[in-house]
C-alpha cells in the first residue's frame, strides 16, 4: 500500500492571493469593490463640488410649487396654478396611456400580421415580410415623424366641413371628424341609471367567468364541450342591452359639431397623441409579429401531427395543442416589447405631446434648474415600471416554463 | 386445370401528365394563391392594396423634379409630383452635415476605409488583412477630426510598445502574467504620461503631417450617424460579452456590480441617458472638465447597448449544456482558456441573431442623438423643413432618410441570416 504523498504545504506568500484559486476569487472582488467604491466617491464628490461651485442644492421641494405652465392633453384635473408635482404625475399618466393604447394596437396587428406571414398563400406573406422588414428597419423617430406629418398635413382643417358643400366629411355617419387639428369622436354621456347599466354589464361578465369554469368542469368530468363562446357572447350582449333599452337609453352618445372655426364637444384625440401611439404601435406590431410567428413555428409539427391523429379538428388542434405551447414561447419577449414601447414613448418631445419626459424631465426641469432631481425622479420612474414588468415576466416563467429537471 | 389468363401487361404505363391545374404557372397560383375561398379574398385583396399604393406612388416619384430651386418652383410646375430637388440641393448636408465643403473628401474616404475595415472581419477568407481593421480606428479619427497625424499615431506607438515590452517581458525574465501585466500598464502609462508628448512635438518638427481640425458640432448627417453607430456597434461588443461572463460569475461582488448596471440602464430609456450625456455629466466629472459632446454620446450610445448585448449574450450562454462547461474543466483548461476556446465560440453562434439585431437598434437609435440638437439626418430634416425655400416639404426628405436608413439596417440582417447558415454544424 502506498498513500498518496501530499505536497509539503507552503507557507502562505503575497503572490498566492492573485495566483492561487483558493485567494484569487476573494482578493479580485475585493479590488473590484474598492476600485467600485472609488469611483462612486469620486462622482459624488465631483458632485457636491459642482452644486457647491453653482450655489445649488439637492432637494425636491420643487414638487410643491406652483408649476405656471398649461398642459394641453390631461387625464386629471389640472391648471397652470398645480404644482410641478402634479404636472409630473399628469405626464406619468400620459406617458401610461400612450403605452397601454399601443400596446394593445400593437398586440392586435403584431398578431394578424406574424399569422399571415405564415400564410401559405404567397402574396400575402410577401406583403407580410415588407410590412415587418419595413417598420424594422427604419428608425421609429423618423416613423413618429411620418405619422405625424400624415396626420397634420394631408388632412383637412377644421374650416373644410364648413358650408353647404364642404370639401370634407365627417366618417361613420356624421360621427367622426378627422382633422388636421386632430380626431374628434363622440363621446358617451352617462345619464341617470347608466350606473344600473355598468353594475348589469359587470354581472354578465361575472356569470360568464363562472359559466366556463362550470363549462370546464364539464368536460373534465363527462367529456362533453359546451358551446361556451357563444353562450358567453349571448351573456355579456343581451342582459345589457335589454336593460338599456328597458330603461329608455339612459347612455347617448354626443356627437362632436362644428361651431366656428373648430370642433365642439366629443373626445379629442389631438394628432400628437395619435401619432406617437400609431408610430409605436406600428413599429412594435412588425416586432410581435416575428415573435408570434418564431413562436408558432417553434411547435414542432409532430405536435399538430399527433392530435390530428388523436381525431381533434383544426380548430381544437389550435386552441388546445399550438397556442397553449406556442404561447410559453410568445409571452416573455412579447412583454419585453411592451415595455421597449413604453420607453420608446419617451420620444414624444418630437411631436409635442407631454408625456412624463416633456412634464418633468423637460419644462419642470427647465423652470427650476433642478437637473439632478428631476433627471433621478424620471429615471426612477421608468426604472419601476421596468422592474415591475421584468419581474412579472420572471413569473411568468417561473410558473408556465417546463420544468426538465 | 389452370385458368386461362387472357393478358398480363409486361410493361409498365407511361405516368400520364398531371393535370394542367396541378402544374406550371397555373398549379403555382392555385396552390399559392388560390387554394380556398378565404385566400382568393386575402390574394385580391393584397393585390388591390399593392395596385393604389404602385398607382400612387410610380407617378409621384418618377415625374418627380429634380432640379428646381425651391419647393414653390415645384409646386408652381407640377403639385401633384415629388420635389427631389430638396436633396439634389441639400445631400450633401445629409451626408456630412455642417462638415466644411472642401473637406467632404475625407468622410468619403473615411467611408470607403471602413468598408474595406469591415472586410476582413465580416468575411473570413480576407482575414489576412486584419491588420487593416485595427489600424482603422485611428485613421477614421484622424481623417474626421483632422490635427496632426502624430498625435493618433502616437496612441498605437505607445499600446504597440506596451505590448512588445509585456511580451518580452515574459519571454525573458518573468513568469507570472499578472506581475508583467501590471508592469507593462506601468510602462505604458509612463510613456503617455512623460515621453509622448515631446515625442510628439519633435515628430511634427521632423514631418509635419497634418489635417486642418474639425469641430464636432460640425459633424452631421449620416457622418454622424455612421460615427456614433459604428463606435458604438465596435465598443460594445466586448464590453456586452464582459457585461455577461460578469453576470454568470459566481463571485457575488462582481456579479451585484454586473446585474445592477445591466438592469439600469435597460430599464431606461436611451432618450434619458442622452439627456444625461448633455446635461448631467457636468455635474459628475471634475469642475471645469468639458469634454467632446459626440465623444460623450458615443460613450453612453455604447454603455446603452452593451447592456442589452450583454443580455443576449447571457441568453446564449444560458443555452448552452451545463456540460460544456465541465467538460472544459474537466480537460484542465483555465476559466479564461475554456471561456475563449469551447464557451464563448458556441454561445455567440446561439446569439448572433440577437447581436445583429441589437447592432441594428443601435444604429437606429443613432437618430436619437437629434434630440440633444446634434445634427443627425432627422435632425437635419427639420432644419431643412425649416428653410423658407423648403418649408412644407416631407416625405421626399423622409422616404430619403427612411431608405438610406433601411438599406443599412437590412444589410445587417441578411448578413446575420448568412452568417447563420454558414455557421450551422447540424442539419
Amino acid at each position: 500500500m502506498s498513500s498518496p504523498t501530499l505536497p509539503p504545504s507552503e507557507s502562505f506568500k503575497f503572490s498566492m492571493l492573485l495566483s492561487d484559486t483558493r485567494y484569487r476569487g476573494l482578493s479580485l472582488q475585493v479590488i473590484t469593490f474598492i476600485i467600485f467604491m472609488a469611483v462612486f466617491f469620486w462622482l459624488v464628490d465631483n458632485t457636491i463640488k459642482n452644486l457647491a461651485l453653482l450655489d445649488k442644492d439637492v432637494s425636491f421641494n420643487f414638487l410643491w410649487l406652483r408649476a405656471g405652465y398649461d398642459i394641453n392633453q390631461r387625464l386629471i384635473p389640472y391648471t397652470s396654478d398645480s404644482t410641478h408635482g402634479m404636472a409630473a404625475l399628469v405626464g406619468i399618466l400620459n406617458t401610461l396611456l400612450v403605452a397601454f393604447v399601443g400596446c394593445i394596437i400593437a398586440t392586435v396587428l403584431g398578431l394578424f400580421v406574424g399569422i399571415l406571414r405564415l400564410s401559405k398563400n404567397w402574396i400575402v406573406a410577401k406583403l407580410m415580410s415588407a410590412y415587418i422588414e419595413g417598420f424594422r428597419n427604419v428608425p421609429i423617430l423618423l416613423w413618429i415623424v411620418m405619422v405625424f406629418a400624415l396626420l397634420t398635413e394631408f388632412t383637412p382643417a377644421p374650416r373644410a366641413f364648413k358650408g353647404a358643400e364642404p370639401e370634407a366629411t365627417m366618417l361613420f355617419f356624421e360621427s367622426v371628424a378627422i382633422t388636421n387639428r386632430g380626431t374628434y369622436f363622440p363621446a358617451p354621456v352617462l345619464a341617470e341609471g347608466a350606473y344600473w347599466l355598468l353594475l348589469c354589464f359587470g354581472l354578465s361578465i361575472v356569470a360568464v367567468i363562472y359559466f366556463i369554469r362550470y363549462a370546464n368542469k364539464q368536460k373534465k368530468d363527462t367529456g362533453k364541450s359546451l358551446p361556451t363562446f357563444w353562450i358567453s357572447v349571448a351573456v355579456i350582449i343581451f342582459p345589457t342591452l335589454i336593460l338599456f333599452f328597458a330603461m329608455g337609453q339612459p347612455v347617448s352618445l354626443e356627437y362632436p359639431y362644428l361651431k366656428g372655426f373648430n370642433f365642439k364637444d366629443g373626445i379629442h384625440l389631438r394628432n400628437s397623441f395619435l401619432a406617437l401611439t400609431l408610430a409605436l404601435a406600428f413599429y412594435t406590431s412588425a416586432f410581435i409579429a416575428e415573435i408570434v410567428r418564431a413562436g408558432i413555428m417553434a411547435v414542432s409539427k409532430g405536435q399538430s401531427e399527433a392530435a390530428a391523429s388523436l381525431g381533434l379538428r383544426p380548430n381544437k388542434i389550435m386552441s388546445l395543442i399550438i397556442l397553449p405551447q406556442a404561447l410559453r414561447i410568445i409571452v416573455p419577449p412579447l412583454i419585453s416589447n411592451y415595455l421597449n414601447l413604453t420607453k420608446n414613448s419617451s420620444l414624444a418631445i418630437a411631436v409635442g405631446y407631454m408625456d412624463v419626459r416633456g412634464t418633468l424631465g423637460g419644462i419642470t426641469l427647465n423652470q427650476t434648474g433642478r437637473e439632478l432631481e428631476s433627471m433621478l425622479l424620471l429615471m426612477g420612474f421608468y426604472l419601476a415600471v421596468s422592474l415591475l414588468i421584468s419581474s412579472f415576466i420572471n413569473y411568468f416563467n417561473r410558473s408556465f416554463q417546463i420544468v426538465v429537471r | 386445370m389452370m385458368t386461362k389468363i387472357a393478358f398480363v401487361r409486361k410493361k409498365e404505363i407511361p405516368p400520364s401528365a398531371p393535370p394542367i391545374t396541378e402544374v406550371g404557372l397555373i398549379g403555382w397560383l392555385r396552390q399559392n394563391l388560390f387554394s380556398s375561398w378565404l385566400n382568393s379574398i386575402l390574394t385580391v385583396l393584397s393585390v388591390y392594396f399593392i395596385v393604389v399604393i404602385l398607382w400612387d406612388f410610380i407617378p409621384w416619384a418618377y415625374g418627380g423634379h429634380w432640379n428646381t430651386k425651391s419647393l414653390r418652383e415645384c409646386l408652381d410646375l407640377d403639385p401633384d409630383v415629388a420635389c427631389f430637388s430638396v436633396l439634389t440641393a441639400r445631400w450633401k448636408q445629409l451626408l456630412f452635415g455642417l462638415y466644411p465643403a472642401e473637406e467632404y473628401w475625407r468622410p468619403t474616404l473615411t467611408f470607403m476605409f471602413l468598408l474595406l475595415a469591415i472586410v476582413p472581419i465580416l468575411f473570413p477568407r480576407f482575414f489576412r488583412f486584419f491588420w487593416f481593421s485595427i489600424i482603422y480606428p485611428g485613421l477614421a479619427v484622424w481623417l474626421l477630426w483632422g490635427g496632426s497625424f502624430w498625435s493618433i499615431s502616437i496612441v498605437y506607438i505607445g499600446l504597440t510598445l506596451g505590448a512588445l515590452f509585456f511580451l518580452s517581458l515574459i519571454r525573458r525574465y518573468l513568469k507570472n502574467y499578472m506581475v508583467a501585466a501590471i508592469l507593462a500598464f506601468l510602462f505604458t502609462v509612463v510613456f503617455f504620461l512623460f515621453i509622448s508628448n515631446p515625442l510628439v512635438g519633435l515628430l511634427n518638427v521632423i514631418l509635419p503631417i497634418s489635417l486642418p481640425f474639425v469641430e464636432s458640432l460640425k459633424m452631421g448627417g449620416f457622418t454622424l450617424s455612421l460615427i456614433v453607430g459604428v463606435t458604438g456597434i465596435v465598443a460594445s461588443f466586448p464590453i456586452g460579452i464582459l457585461l455577461a461572463l460578469g453576470r454568470q460569475s459566481n463571485l457575488p461582488v462582481i456579479k451585484m456590480i454586473c446585474v445592477g448596471f445591466i438592469e439600469f440602464i435597460r430599464g431606461v430609456p436611451l432618450i434619458t441617458l442622452l439627456f444625461v450625456a448633455s446635461v448631467l455629466l457636468n455635474y459628475f466629472l471634475p469642475p471645469g472638465t468639458n469634454f467632446d459632446i459626440v465623444l460623450r454620446v458615443v460613450i453612453m450610445v455604447t454603455l446603452f447597448s452593451a447592456a442589452y448585448m450583454a443580455e443576449v449574450i447571457r441568453g446564449g450562454l444560458a443555452g448552452l449544456p451545463l456540460g460544456q462547461h465541465e467538460a472544459s474543466a474537466s480537460l484542465g483548461l483555465t476559466y479564461w482558456q475554456s471561456q475563449r476556446l469551447i464557451i464563448m465560440p458556441q454561445a455567440l453562434k446561439i446569439s448572433i441573431p440577437g447581436i445583429v439585431n441589437t447592432f441594428i437598434g443601435l444604429f437606429k437609435d443613432t437618430t436619437l442623438v437629434s434630440i440633444i440638437s446634434l445634427r443627425d439626418p432627422v435632425g437635419l430634416a427639420s432644419t431643412i423643413r425649416a428653410d423658407q425655400k423648403w418649408n412644407g416639404i416631407y416625405w421626399e426628405l423622409y422616404v430619403a432618410i427612411g431608405l438610406m436608413f433601411f438599406i443599412f439596417c437590412w444589410g445587417m440582417s441578411q448578413y446575420s441570416q448568412y452568417l447563420e447558415r454558414k455557421l450551422k454544424t447540424d442539419k
